[in-house]
């Protein structure tokens, strides 16, 4: 069968498998020996993480175990998506305490990214909420928290699968009132006045800026930079389903430097106080793509690159408007790209958020983008920062070994536990790990 | 609130039913070979808001078992609203054909095991003088075609049978529904290429689910399988031995 990320590159011939319970992951695993092979939830990871030419699917893992409604512990099996958790737990007065910016991904997907949210800087990342998770390694079941099996739980949370399958996780959920968010908008006109708003207002819950990354000059890095804090009221109130969805590849023609820059230049128009409030429901907050089913296909069958990398925060504006100084005469902006102030970096050995401000992009997938990508590597790193896993198709071993200084301790672990054999996606054979 | 059993609780499709009705906060008892899984059904079924969820081990081919195995589920739950049927197995076709003995335990597996199982349902459902029971055949069982006649002619018994079960339950409160999935997305048939004929578990439970609400008889899941299968079953011998079907 094809496989591919949600970036669809790159695609590669894999053996789809989908056990049913813990005993059929357990089998498989010793079934294949050597792998390779690599868990899979709803591959909403861009590039190659989720890739190996055996691809251990979680969908059939889909069972909750117990959620206490009143001290908001939620245990489930790995496959759960994010989607099913908040159909379950809003209409208690729960909420994610960290959420990525679509709800089709897995918890077990969750985990091994260490997801981020837009709250990063005050909360952290995914893992700071998880309690505990059971994981099928090549040496059997095995249960691992902050506390018994530390280095295990460091190393899975982060660990992009290649420690073994995760197959249920224990997390910690956050109170909330309502439903709804309330939000402001605030308009800058330059990365300077963007950057200076994000970290006036770092006491925002949460806080993100989308720049319009192909306006040049004066106007380099011009934002709408959203904050949002749960509302006290409004009701708890859940489930709207995708209204749009796009039925097949848009001819590559449609996405070029003319619609996109109309594209940015329009959205950041459309805002047009410099301060807006508003109530809004989680949904359309969190997950404004959601709301369209395949958006990935907007940018044709080659797919698309995505690349978010964080600098560190004594890099700040000049290491910014470098990158995007860079990005604008290329001229191969992108429709989307998401400024963020990440908090402190935590202990895992592959985490990728650190102190710093971070920027995601997407680029149409060309020869000139890789090359571009290549030395914005260069930029990143020596600048003292590092690029996403869950996003990455391209990054080469040596800029990953420069910039996730926890590689080694990490390669030594798996090694300790069997995973180097037989849990390998195409990315960490192309990373060396 | 509503009593459901599920016999075969944990294919992907029983399943999505189960979640719906759990959602609703109905009481549900489901039935199921493999244990360990079961347990894992029944808790996620209680977290998704079902008010009890009881569970037992249920063999398809002890067919001694079956009636001392319903007997408990009718005196514990006393009323029972839906009963559901959805075990069952895909049989290999080509290793049928070879072998009689493997032809003759799928047909046991598939239909002689919902006989026997419908019919002591039929009697306490009768006697109880309401419910809806519902089993899952197949379109296969609309025509025998070479590429899965053994599955085909064993839920095509198990069609007829229920539509006897309807006739003879007719005004005795008991509804008898016959639900015809098409292909479904299942861990049974996660071996085949998947094209636009494919539909997940979770629509044709809601389907089935709004079939057993409304009291219909037969529903074809999703709704153009009722065309496709009309044609199918139209379609002239000359023509249709010449398919590739
Ligand atoms: C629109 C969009 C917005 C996003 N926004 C954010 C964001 O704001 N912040 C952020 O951090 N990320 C974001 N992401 C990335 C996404 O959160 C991660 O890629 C996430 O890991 C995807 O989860 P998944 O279930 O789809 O996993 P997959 O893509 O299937 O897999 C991702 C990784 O997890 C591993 N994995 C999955 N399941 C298991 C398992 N059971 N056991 C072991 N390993 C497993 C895979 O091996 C792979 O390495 C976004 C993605 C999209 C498409």
């Amino acid at each position: 069968m094809k496989l591919s990320g949600w970036g669809r590159y790159p695609v590669i011939d894999s053996l789809p498998e989908f056990p049913v319970g813990d005993e059929c992951v357990m089998k498989l695993i010793e079934a294949h020996g050597s792998g390779p092979l690599i868990g899979r939830g709803l591959g909403r990871s861009y590039g190659d993480s989720a890739l190996a030419p055996t691809a251990v699917h979680s969908a059939y893992l889909d069972y909750f175990r117990y959620f206490d409604k009143q001290t908001g512990i939620l245990r489930c099996a790995a496959g759960v998506s994010l989607a099913s958790v908040l159909e379950l737990i809003v209409p208690e007065g729960w909420f994610l305490p960290v959420t990525p910016g679509t709800k089709y991904v897995t918890v077990g997907g969750a985990v091994a990214s260490d997801v981020h949210g837009k709250n990063h800087h005050i909360d952290g990342c995914f893992s700071e909420f998880v309690q505990s998770i059971t994981i099928a390694t090549a040496n059997g079941i095995v249960e691992c928290s902050k506390t018994s099996n530390a280095e295990l739980f460091c190393a899975t949370c982060g660990g992009m699968g290649l420690t073994g399958f995760i197959l249920e996780v224990e997390i910690r959920l956050k109170r909330i009132s309502s439903s709804f968010i309330q939000a402001t908008t605030i308009k800058t006109k330059n990365i300077a006045e963007t950057v200076e708003a994000l970290d006036i207002h770092r006491s925002a819950t949460y806080s993100v800026a989308w720049i319009d990354c192909l306006s040049t000059g004066k106007g380099l890095g011009r934002s709408l930079i959203m904050l949002g804090e749960h509302a006290d009221d409004g009701g708890l109130q859940t489930g709207c389903k995708a209204r749009l969805s796009v039925p097949f590849d848009v001819p590559g023609l449609f996405l070029n430097g003319v619609t996109m820059q109309a594209f940015n230049s329009v959205y950041y128009h459309r805002v047009t106080k410099a301060k807006s409030r508003s109530l809004v429901s989680y949904e359309p907050y969190f997950y404004p793509l959601d709301g369209v089913r395949n958006w990935n296909r907007l940018y044709g069958s080659d797919g698309f690159l995505q690349y978010q990398f964080v600098i560190p925060r004594k890099a700040g504006i000049e290491g910014l408007t470098v990158i995007l100084n860079r990005l604008a005469a290329s001229k191969r902006g992108s429709f989307l790209a998401v400024l963020k102030l990440f908090g402190e970096e935590n202990s895992n050995y592959l985490s990728f958020p650190m102190e710093g401000y971070t920027l995601a992009l997407d680029l149409k997938r060309s020869p000139e983008v890789f090359a571009l990508l290549d030395e914005l590597d260069d930029v990143v790193v020596g600048l003292g920062g590092r690029i996403y896993l869950a996003k990455d198709a391209r990054m080469s071993k040596s800029i990953f070994q420069a910039s996730y200084p926890g590689w080694e301790s990490f390669s030594q672990l798996r090694r300790q536990w069997g995973a180097d054999n037989i849990f390998n996606s195409i990315q960490s054979i192309r990373l060396g790990l | 609130m509503n009593n459901v059993l599920i016999i075969g609780a944990t294919s992907a499709i029983a399943t999505a039913v189960a979640r719906i009705y759990a959602k609703r906060g109905d009481s549900l008892y489901l039935l199921a070979r493999d244990e360990s899984r079961l347990l894992k059904i029944t808790d996620d079924l209680r977290v998704r808001g079902a008010s009890e969820v009881y569970s037992a081990r249920f063999d398809a081919q002890e067919f001694s078992s079956h009636e001392s195995v319903l007997d408990r589920v009718f005196s514990l739950m006393k009323q029972v609203d839906v009963v559901i049927l959805a075990h069952g197995t895909l049989p290999d076709q080509e290793a049928c054909q070879s072998s009689v003995e493997v032809t003759l335990r799928e047909i046991e597996v598939n239909a002689l095991s919902s006989v026997s199982v419908l019919t002591h349902l039929a009697n306490s459902l009768e006697k109880q003088g309401s419910g809806t029971l519902a089993a899952i055949t197949s379109v296969a069982g609309d025509r025998g075609r070479k590429s899965n006649y053994v599955y085909g002619s064993a839920k095509a018994m198990v069609s007829v049978f229920l539509a006897g079960l309807r006739h003879r339950l007719f005004g005795k409160g008991v509804n008898v529904l016959d639900v015809r999935p098409g292909f479904v997305d299942t861990p049974m048939t996660k071996a085949f290429d998947k094209g636009p004929l494919w539909a997940q578990p979770e629509s044709v439970a809601e389907g089935m689910v709004a079939a057993i609400d409304r009291g219909k008889a037969v529903v074809y899941l999703p709704f153009f399988w009722a065309w496709i299968m009309r044609i199918v079953r139209n379609l002239p011998s000359f023509l249709f031995l010449r398919t590739s079907l």
